[in-house]
């Protein structure tokens, strides 16, 4: 049997959308897949070794449940997104699901290969020394000689 | 029923239980047992589903006070 393969890009840089990534790279490589992650835009955030700045912001994120229904008047109000980050990384671990760091480490220890996108980095200036050691600079191409041969490849 | 190795997920939620029960086997031995103990429901249908994909044998599994117990056979 050949090992499958999956790949996915993960260009949002949130706490909800920082999971589906890291969720299903970790699951899939426990299932025996070969693989790789793209961080390209605002994924790029999500190799970074402190990743405390990874929030979640109820504005404009009208499908988030909220304990009370809150004025978008209300959400914008200095110190709601630290409060909303709080309430959903309590929430998380209230719920048994892993912290993103936890994640992270795992993808990694099953040899998940993360690239992160060299014209980002360049783009918005990244110290490349603020991101984590396990990760490999490259583009585009680079990342299409193995999405070219994956049975899964996802946008996230 | 025995087993030669015991993980207890109790607690955690997906992907955690399949991801450590693929940890749990990695240093066991072909056709020994791990007990696996999960509180997740959606882990009923995932470890059956990691079973059919990684060719490890699931032997049962049972629910006991809110608990579900996995035996799983290292291919």
């Amino acid at each position: 049997m050949t090992t499958k393969k999956m790949a996915i890009i993960a260009t949002k840089g949130t706490l909800d959308m920082a999971y589906p990534p890291f969720i299903l790279a970790s699951t899939a490589a426990a299932l025996g897949y070969d693989v790789q992650i793209f961080f390209t835009f605002y994924g790029l955030q999500l190799l970074r070794k402190d990743l405390s700045d990874v929030k979640i912001s109820p504005l404009a994120n009208p499908a988030m449940p909220m304990p009370v229904p809150m004025p978008v008047m209300v959400q914008m109000l200095p110190g709601m997104e630290s409060m909303a980050t709080m309430m959903m990384k309590q929430k998380l671990a209230k719920h048994g699901v892993a912290s993103l760091e936890e994640l992270r480490d795992l993808c990694l220890e099953a040899d998940v290969k993360f690239i992160a996108c060299q014209m980002t980095v360049d783009l918005f200036e990244f110290d490349k020394s603020e991101f984590i050691d396990n990760v490999e600079y490259g583009g585009a191409s680079m990342f299409f000689g193995f999405a070219g041969e994956t049975d899964i490849c996802l946008f996230v | 029923m025995n087993f030669d190795k015991e993980f207890d997920a109790s607690g955690m939620s997906c992907p955690l239980p399949i991801v450590k029960t693929k940890k749990a086997l990695a240093d066991m031995q072909p056709g020994q047992v791990l007990k696996v103990i999960a509180t997740d429901c959606g882990s009923v249908k995932d470890m059956q589903a990691f079973a059919d994909q990684t060719g490890n044998t699931l032997l049962s599994t049972t629910e006991e006070g809110g608990k579900y117990i996995f035996f799983m056979k290292k291919k």
